[in-house]
């Protein structure tokens, strides 16, 4: 690990002002994330701003949904009991990443910012178009079974690793970040970005914001909802496909569906016209199906990967048909119903 | 600012206190000094072990505050003011209930062989008091799931699931 720096804040505009605007200073939480990638050279700060003793650890009911302060950890929002009445879909989603230990020490604001598990952008002895912009992608072409096969760019085909976020995805949260120029909100949706020529940002906070937090709409899909993630091993595994689904249903019509993926982009995937293919139809297997089909559409797969499609495409139909049946995936019986 | 390490580029020590296994502390530490190897190489406390050091193997598992975690992805700086309890204070904790010289969960280690090399041993220890204090887990399948931050080569994993059943059974004991 490189040397540092080390300041400690204990309020939002302390913080905001000890990074400085330093393209070379990170705000460390959980450091479940960081640390490790200092430990590989992947980030090498000058100075960490701890930002842990932040006003930021509350969960609060707000607009008629909650507001999760950004340094909430990620076990007690998944065990947070509105969380678990209210957003179901999220306490699961969160319950399927990583392990007990990580969950507590890792924050909200972190789990948003991690990086991709990629190989090549953890290993500084190869190149990496995040790590290194314009060094070159060796995922495509090598080993790449764990990578993108929808939105990847010539540049880069990494994904983001969250199982979090892919159930703020489909809640439609927005990020509250705060920063040298004042407050701003972030629609979940605009707040991860696809590599493009520049995959050195993974999201669209500017330098120096800090995220605060993050709020969860009124509504909630407490009854129809999945988080089914596929994996190597059953448990602390990151996925190689993942479905978060939420339906509000009218009978046995599709009111409104909500579809995230993970493990196959650089953000958390919706398909706005797959949602809305549903909407009016009974949920029966075609219909999944069909939305299946138009999600995977465009979808493109790497050497190695092309597993990944078909298996996204089964797995979108078993989870919309686990919401449909108010069933959702258990996260510690293993076994897919 | 509550704090702040000097002028940039001169990487001042700074001066923390840790509640180490009951014994308070007063330690002068790098910032980039994980609390594992201030554990091991700066105080000889070596129980807690080093397996991965990337937060994949559970080998270095402690209470923070009760809370279990990685301490390899622990920077100690950042855990100024807490209590921290590694496996030499596992039988300190369960003497303050009154019982016997060895923690509940090591007794039912022993008694269910749930180990064979024994290096993975004290983070599945912390981790199973850890998980105990959480009051999560509440059936084998649980259990399973909320030990699998902790790698065991030899697999030991059915014998590690018995024991801590057979103490979450018993009424858990910090």
């Amino acid at each position: 690990m490189n040397r540092f720096d080390y300041v400690r804040a204990d309020t939002v505009a302390d913080a905001i002002k000890a990074l400085g605007g330093d393209p070379n200073a990170r705000f460390i939480a959980g450091g479940t994330n960081l640390v490790d990638l200092m430990k590989y050279n992947v980030e090498k700060p000058g100075r960490l701003v701890d930002i842990t003793r932040l006003p930021l650890k509350s969960i609060e009911e707000h607009a008629g949904g909650l507001r999760i302060g950004a340094l909430v950890s990620n076990a007690d929002l998944a065990y947070d009991e509105r969380i678990q009445a209210r957003y179901p879909l999220l306490a699961s989603a969160i319950l399927a990443g990583a392990s007990a230990q990580l969950r507590n020490a890792a924050s909200t604001g972190g789990n948003l910012n991690q990086r991709t598990r990629c190989y090549y952008f953890y290993d500084e002895g190869t190149p990496c178009n995040k790590r290194e912009p314009g060094s070159g992608c060796p995922a495509i072409g090598g080993v790449n079974r764990i990578h993108a096969i929808l939105g990847a760019s010539e540049s880069c085909i990494a994904t983001n690793p969250s199982d979090m976020c892919v159930a703020l995805a489909a809640l439609e949260a927005t990020v509250q970040v705060s920063g040298p120029e004042g407050d701003r909100a972030i629609a979940f949706a605009d707040y991860h970005r696809l590599p493009g020529d520049d995959p050195s940002k993974d999201n669209t906070i500017k330098p120096g914001e800090i995220v605060v937090s993050v709020d969860l709409p009124p509504t909630d899909y407490g009854q129809h909802h999945t988080y089914l993630k596929l994996r190597d091993r059953l448990s602390y595994a990151f996925a190689l496909v993942s479905v978060a689904a939420a339906l509000e249903l009218d009978g046995q019509t599709v009111k409104t569906a909500r579809l995230a993926l993970g493990g196959v982009a650089h953000k958390p995937w919706r398909n706005l016209e797959a949602e809305a293919l549903l909407q009016g139809k009974s949920a029966t297997r075609e219909s999944f199906k069909a939305a299946a089909d138009l999600v995977l559409r465009e979808a493109k797969p790497q050497s190695e990967n092309g597993f990944k499609i078909e298996l996204a495409r089964r797995a979108i139909v078993r989870g919309l048909e686990q919401a449909a049946a108010g069933t959702p995936q258990s996260q510690s019986d293993k076994r897919i119903q | 600012m509550l704090i702040e390490s000097g002028s940039v580029g001169a990487h001042a020590k700074i001066g923390i206190t840790l509640t180490i296994n009951g014994e308070r502390r007063e330690i002068e530490v790098a910032p980039w000094t994980t609390l594992l190897d201030l554990l091991r190489e700066r105080l000889d406390l070596t129980g807690t072990k080093k397996g991965c050091d990337h937060g994949q193997c559970g080998a270095c598992t402690v209470l923070v505050d009760g809370t279990r975690i990685n301490s390899c992805l622990a920077l100690a700086v950042m855990k100024d003011g807490a209590e921290i309890t590694t496996v030499e204070g596992l039988a300190g904790l369960a003497q303050k209930h009154g019982t016997n010289t060895l923690h509940p969960l090591q007794e039912a280690f022993i008694e269910h062989d749930a180990f064979q090399c024994g290096y993975c041993t004290p983070g599945q220890l912390c981790s199973s008091v850890g998980l105990l204090n959480e009051g999560h887990a509440r059936s084998r399948e649980e259990i399973r799931e909320a030990m699998s931050g902790n790698l065991c080569r030899c697999g030991a994993y059915t014998n590690i699931v018995d024991a801590i059943e057979e103490v979450m059974h018993q009424g858990a004991a910090r």
